[in-house]
């Protein structure tokens, strides 16, 4: 449940500082709206996380568009406002007050001054011209033997661009700073003016690795705000979806975890198994990425009674290799020596960041939107949440392993007590309210996902905005790196395993 | 070291032809056209990416732009399209297709035998790039074919682009691409580099990764299975029999 409170937006930090001091997980998401067609004014928009873990507070600032369009900054006081307030700025030119980086996020040094693409006036087809002689400044540290090295967009391997600056005192990294949003496809102003259904194609492609997390959490958010309820089975289909999406991307973690540290045999059986989970989501959804599976007011297909003990079997077989595999790393030293004490991210930290998932809990963060503001019947469901208090690659590597086999746990008690066949799998979504809002949440295998909606007419995305996992967790990288040698970089990133695409959009 | 060498012992070769696994019976492939029209036009109204168009009666598929969600075969009122398992769609073009046979065996001649690849994303949402790294799994191996992805664009023979090309990535889709030595390939993987169709018309992407770089391969999909992309590597390379 979700209290609203809107405040004049001079009280926005005072208001925000009385909710966070409330809230058990601290701001959540924070994005801007161009309400000016309806009320001539722009909003800021506060989610915070409730003492009362069934509870969510909702702070909404509103800004007049005579004003100054600025907005005290919540960076201050809450540190993982730092990047939502770059955003706003990057896209609404609504500036905060008193945040002292405020470089652009997602649009670069091609993009003009004073253009703000999610504003309402601002038509998608504008063909925007090229911003020559503009510069973003890289966080530097000046001193007698520093020196620096950059690395990407374009990476080594197969993986996705982002551009890292590397403040070096030898082989020990002092500083790091990262350049994001180059895939940035402007997902949040395509989908506007689209309908429901045809908006959700590209919300599953958002990220390929949390399709069925972002669609779980985009269809949630509408069948909230249509009042729908959707049936127990596939409710119960759900789940399994969402455990698999979670399974082949914590198994595949593991074995690219030892490509990061060149554990060949470890990369390998990784790879081999997640090809198998693969295959599994092929057969259950006719796509390896799950796509197409959980759609609004339900599931696509059923699981048939042959599909349950496909599932079964190949679990059965993968669990006792990923046992076998797991068990060639903990006896291994050479390992173990790479991945103890390295990247640590202390518990403050992760907790001022707001970060979620994998990173938080390996932290010592004990938070599972699974558990906490439980959705799709996983309260009905009993599984543990696996916590580490290191904070270092082991300690991520060690709930991601854990977490493996819950997630196997869940898919076989839900797949025991499914509920039976029901004529509908899927019920319509009638038509919403317009400018009606809805917010929608699901645990993906990197952590929690915040999607926020607000409907037009006829069924259509007036506004939209994702706070995705890594969306969350990014802010969080440039504090486990330093302190650690450059060679390590690939193992700590892969710890994390930070979506590119989930914060670009 | 004993418990490393009984798993690998254990686990065997697993590998695989490329085109050994039947796709699961659900698997959404190519949409065939089967039948008669008529004329409702559902299928191009819902279609999310604007893959479809009907000319006189007839609806064609833009395969390159299609993401095989199967909405139209769903939407369909006269029960003419049908969507298969089929995901050898791969099309060659550029050099590889409009060059004279000379040339083309020059070329495969030249690269043929061992051909490194470089992947560079343009605008991905990562699932292609999943699938580009299964390929490197025991299971497809795309070392027994001679072919291996290298760190570099100037130790590569191919590009594998991926996604659309946004805003942020053109410049180094451009200098990707010149510091790729000629000669060399290009293959557009999955519906977003193969059409740019994907999200639609935006501020932050700039299209098909055609309008910019020549491309040798399409392979549709969304993503492309790693079959339909050895599919594609093995027909650039006149690997398979035709």
């Amino acid at each position: 449940m979700i209290k609203n409170f809107t405040v004049s937006v001079e009280n926005l930090r005072a208001a925000a500082n009385v909710c966070y001091s409330k809230s058990k997980h601290g701001l959540l998401a924070m994005f801007a709206n161009d309400e000016r067609q309806l009320n001539g004014k722009f909003a800021i928009y506060c989610l915070f996380d409730g003492r009362n873990p069934k509870k969510m507070l909702m702070i909404k600032a509103t800004i007049d568009q005579k004003s100054a369009m600025e907005y005290p900054s919540l960076t201050p006081i809450i540190p993982a406002a730092a990047w939502f307030e770059r955003e706003i700025h990057d896209l609404f030119g609504l500036t905060a007050v008193d945040n002292a980086d405020l470089r652009p996020l997602l649009l670069h040094e091609n993009w003009p001054a004073d253009v703000y693409p999610l504003r309402k006036d601002f038509d998608v087809s504008t063909i925007v011209p090229e911003a020559i002689n503009k510069k973003i400044p890289m966080a530097h540290a000046h001193g007698e033997g520093l020196f620096e090295v950059p690395v990407g967009p374009i990476h080594a391997g197969i993986i996705e661009p982002g551009h890292f600056r590397f403040t070096q005192a030898g082989e020990a990294t002092l500083l790091l700073d990262a350049k994001l949003g180059f895939t940035h496809r402007g997902i949040e102003k395509t989908v506007e003016g689209l309908s429901l259904n045809k908006a959700f194609f590209q919300v599953e492609r958002i990220c390929g690795g949390c399709t069925v997390s972002h669609a779980l959490a985009f269809c949630q958010a509408i069948e909230t705000m249509a009042g729908v309820d959707i049936s127990e089975r596939a409710k119960a289909i759900r789940i399994v979806i969402a455990e698999l999406e979670r399974l082949y991307n914590h198994v595949g973690d593991a074995g690219n975890l030892c490509a990061g540290l060149g554990f060949a045999v470890g990369t390998s059986n990784g790879a081999r198994l997640k090809e198998y989970l693969m295959r599994l989501n092929d057969a259950v959804a006719g796509n390896r990425f799950l796509r197409g599976m959980v759609i609004p007011g339900g599931v696509h297909y059923d699981l048939t009674p042959e599909l349950i003990a496909e599932i079964k079997a190949t679990l059965d077989k993968v669990v006792v290799d990923f046992e076998q595999m797991t068990g060639l790393l903990d006896e291994n030293d050479q390992f173990l020596d790479r991945v103890n004490t390295t990247g640590l991210l202390p518990y403050q930290a992760a907790k001022e960041l707001g970060v979620v998932g994998v990173a938080a809990r390996a932290s010592g963060v004990d938070y599972d939107l699974r558990r906490d503001k439980p959705y799709s019947g996983y309260d009905r469901v009993k599984f543990k949440v696996p916590v580490q208090r290191t904070g270092d690659v082991a300690a991520r590597l060690l709930v991601r392993l854990e977490e493996t086999f819950e997630s196997i746990s869940i898919i076989r008690q839900v797949l025991e007590n499914i509920p039976t066949t029901e004529p509908k799998l899927a019920v319509p979504i009638p038509l919403i309210k317009p400018y009606m809002t809805g917010v929608g949440w699901s645990e993906s295998a990197r952590g929690g996902n915040i999607h926020w909606l607000m409907v037009g007419e006829n069924n259509t995305i007036y506004r939209y905005f994702v706070r995705s996992a890594s969306y969350a967790n990014w802010p969080a990288l440039p504090i486990a790196v330093p302190g650690n040698i450059i060679p390590d970089f690939p193992l700590i990133n892969k710890s994390f395993e930070l979506c590119y695409a989930c914060l670009d959009r | 070291m004993f418990k490393i060498l009984r798993k690998i012992m254990a686990t065997g070769n697993v590998t695989e032809p490329y085109d050994a696994m039947i796709p699961a019976p659900r698997a959404r492939g190519e949409v065939a056209i089967t039948g008669n029209c008529n004329n409702c036009q559902a299928c191009v109204g819902v279609c999310p990416t604007g893959a479809l168009t009907l000319e006189a009666g007839q609806v064609i598929i833009d395969q390159r732009a299609c993401i095989f969600c199967g909405s139209c075969v769903e939407a369909c009122e006269a029960g003419t399209l049908r969507q298969t398992g089929n995901y050898k769609l791969a099309q060659l073009s550029g050099q590889l297709e409009e060059a004279g046979q000379a040339l083309r065996n020059k070329i495969i001649r030249t690269l043929g035998r061992s051909l490194a690849i470089r992947h560079l994303d343009v605008g991905s949402c990562n699932a292609c790039e999943w699938e580009l790294n299964a390929l490197s799994n025991p299971l497809y191996d795309l070392q027994q074919y001679g072919l291996d992805f290298v760190a570099s664009p100037r130790h590569a023979d191919l590009l594998m682009v991926t996604g659309v090309v946004t805003r942020n990535l053109t410049q180094a889709l451009m200098m990707t691409y010149e510091a790729t030595p000629t000669p060399k390939l290009v293959m557009a993987v999955g519906a977003c580099a193969a059409s740019g169709k994907t999200f639609g018309t935006s501020y932050a992407i700039r299209g098909r990764v055609d309008k910019f770089i020549p491309v040798d391969i399409y392979v549709p999909g969304c993503p492309p299975r790693p079959q339909a992309l050895l599919y594609g590597l093995h027909l650039a390379l006149d690997k398979i029999k035709r």
